[in-house]
């Protein structure tokens, strides 16, 4: 998940996902950031919100990285390693453009809320209406170049739409409290926009979530 | 006694009360060459504190009373008290960190690490190394006096443990008037240490950094002592552990012990790049026992390097305490337990090449403390030095402990620049 975080991160600026993530913690918060990548949301955060914050990252050399800068970071599987903390020992559980890398999203979703009052999740949206278009007119897996892998070597292992999360926050009985998507000239799609809006015209999205009690 | 450390004979029973011997003080050197390369020394501090009156409680149930710590400081203690570094010695090592060491004459086995402007600054921590009980070195073990026979202990040294070791340095710390440490550092049996500090004293320990450790000795790792132990003990010159007293030297069986023992502390990989099958100087095999290999000439010349600087009896006692460690069992088998609302900082450091303490030993560590919802960094090197690589310049592992230690000072409020003399 780490090499396709590098890929989609822009460079010599902050993630626009990180800004909106940003703007989804309030300050002084505990932050767990799974697939940290070298840390530059929990440093994002550290600076400008205060948050303690911690990470996972499955790529050594990130980790190595984020933890020379004086982060807390830890090597891990978001699939494996999120059974091993306790219930409700964070504000905010963060899984910014991970998901779509993990074996068992349902179950890292579920962990998410168990560990964390709230969880924000980033992913790229596959009913982005180019991915579409690219589906219809040429009848192959779309390659882009936020998501340049071949199908057969891609990290991104379930890829879903805006609609598809949704639907699963659903399942899971997560209310949505959030919902800001970014279209393919780097504007922000707000809340209040219908969300088969954010399905089609969002290249990105990002999902505040929390326990529906 | 052949050739027992001449330091070591004069360290013990040196002191008689609670004083601060200065043996070398003030050591600030400035190397003034125009050189870029600018080599200076801390203000180092070689002391020894007896304490007379106090007992020390063993876990054993035993008791040992008086104790001495020798110990090295480097840098100033500040004025509050807030930037004192413990740096724990693996089995063999002892509190020379970042000096010269008496016997060898070597340089500090840590200097890596401590020293004028390195991840543990001696420009702005006060850095403490102590020689655990047990250890042969000027702190109380068994080459001590028994003060109730007036006869060096021997095997009537009780058995120590880790924890008695931590026991001893509270002492110590608490004769400094520090009520919390910045932080405690280690490798091997020196994470041992850090692990046990912040287990049973974390309110008074604000970082923790455990290197290439475990939370429990291994059964591989008591069985490879064991045979170190048995090398000692099956040396005739040993005399039951009274060998101080019939002035012989179980020289050859803590050699093959430390033999044995250094194995371990390489990996496959760096054994085979560094020695291969060459031969000690010569073109061909010689059909004989001879250390025909470099691999078995270096062994041997590292087992009886060892011996000029160990006292056999300690490296039984030393293995003894390290085989004991377990702070699964202390908490009924479950590790999280050591840890529980534990509000240390954590950086947990390991090896990729390390078999002795593999890293799924830190690992079980690093679990141990998410389940608390620890602060806790992890981080495992890539490296082909096996268990030896926490004493080498690990780029990777220097720039972590920097990153950490610098980020903690922040959190903690210490000042960037070097702290203020305390007038004393």
């Amino acid at each position: 998940m780490s090499n396709n975080q590098e890929r989609l991160k822009t460079p010599h600026s902050i993630r626009h996902d990180h800004l909106i993530i940003k703007s989804m913690i309030s300050p002084n918060a505990r932050v767990l950031d799974i697939g940290c990548g070298d840390g530059a949301l929990l440093e994002l955060l550290r600076e400008e919100k205060n948050v303690d914050g911690r990470g996972i990252e499955i790529n050594q050399k990130n980790v190595n990285h984020a933890v020379a800068k004086g982060l807390s970071v830890i090597q891990g599987d978001a699939d494996s390693d999120l059974i091993n903390y306790p219930d409700n020992s964070f504000d905010y559980a963060v899984l910014s453009l991970t998901i779509q890398a993990t074996k068992n999203p349902r179950l890292v979703l579920e962990q998410l809320l168990r560990i964390a009052d709230y969880a924000i999740v980033s992913f790229p949206n596959f009913g982005h209406w180019k991915i579409r278009w690219q589906i219809l007119a040429f009848g192959r897996m779309p390659v882009t170049d936020k998501l340049p892998e071949q199908w057969y070597d891609t990290p991104n292992i379930h890829f879903c739409t805006v609609k598809d999360f949704a639907t699963l926050c659903k399942t899971i009985n997560t209310k949505v409290e959030e919902a800001i998507s970014i279209n393919g000239y780097g504007k922000e799609l707000s809340d209040d926009i219908p969300l088969f809006i954010h399905n089609l015209l969002g290249r990105e999205s990002v999902f505040l979530l929390s326990k529906n009690k | 006694m052949t050739s027992h450390p001449k330091n070591r004979d004069q360290l013990i029973g040196q002191s008689e009360e609670e004083v601060l011997n200065k043996d070398t003080s003030a050591d600030l050197k400035r190397n003034k060459s125009s050189d870029e390369a600018i080599y200076r020394h801390a203000i180092t501090k070689s002391e020894t504190k007896t304490f007379e009156n106090t007992e020390l409680k063993l876990e054993s149930g035993a008791t040992l009373s008086p104790f001495t710590i020798a110990y090295e400081s480097y840098g100033t203690l500040n004025a509050d008290k807030t930037n004192a570094i413990l740096v724990c010695h693996a089995l063999t090592g002892d509190q020379y960190a970042a000096s010269k060491h008496p016997v060898t004459g070597k340089e500090g086995w840590w200097e890596i690490l401590v020293g004028p402007g390195k991840p543990i600054d001696t420009d702005k921590y006060f850095v403490l190394c102590t020689n655990v009980i047990g250890g042969c070195m000027g702190s109380t073990g068994p080459a001590s006096i028994n003060p109730k026979t007036g006869n060096v202990y021997g095997l009537d040294f009780p058995v120590i443990t880790i924890g008695d070791m931590v026991n001893a340095q509270v002492h110590l710390i608490d004769s400094l008037g520090i009520d919390q440490l910045f932080s405690v550092i280690g490798g091997s049996m020196g994470g041992m240490q850090v692990l046990q500090w912040a287990s049973k004293y974390s309110e008074r320990v604000f970082s923790a950094i455990p290197i290439a450790t475990a939370a429990r000795h291994s059964s591989q790792n008591i069985a490879f002592h064991e045979v170190g132990r048995q090398a000692v003990m099956a040396d005739p010159e040993w005399k039951s552990g009274r060998y101080l007293e019939e002035k012989t030297n179980p020289r050859k069986g803590l050699a093959v012990a430390r033999m044995a023992a250094h194995i371990t502390y390489l990996s496959d990989e760096a054994l085979h790049s560094k020695f291969g099958r060459n031969l000690q100087e010569r073109e061909k095999i010689t059909f004989g026992f001879d250390a025909d290999f470099q691999v078995e000439s270096y062994l041997r010349h590292q087992g009886f390097r060892f011996v000029d600087r160990f006292d056999a009896n300690s490296y039984l006692y030393i293995t003894r305490a390290m085989d004991y460690f377990d702070l699964f069992a202390e908490h009924d088998g479950i590790l999280a337990g050591a840890f529980k609302d534990t509000k240390t900082r954590f950086c947990v450091v390991s090896f990729t090449s390390d078999w002795l303490f593999p890293s799924r030993a830190s690992r079980q560590i690093v679990h141990a403390l998410t389940a608390n919802a620890a602060n806790v960094s992890f981080v495992d090197i890539a490296s082909e030095k096996g268990h030896d690589a926490f004493l080498l310049d690990e780029p990777e592992m220097i720039s972590a402990i920097r990153g950490f230690i610098s980020a903690g000072a922040k959190q903690k409020g210490l000042s960037a620049s070097a702290p203020k003399k305390v007038s004393s």
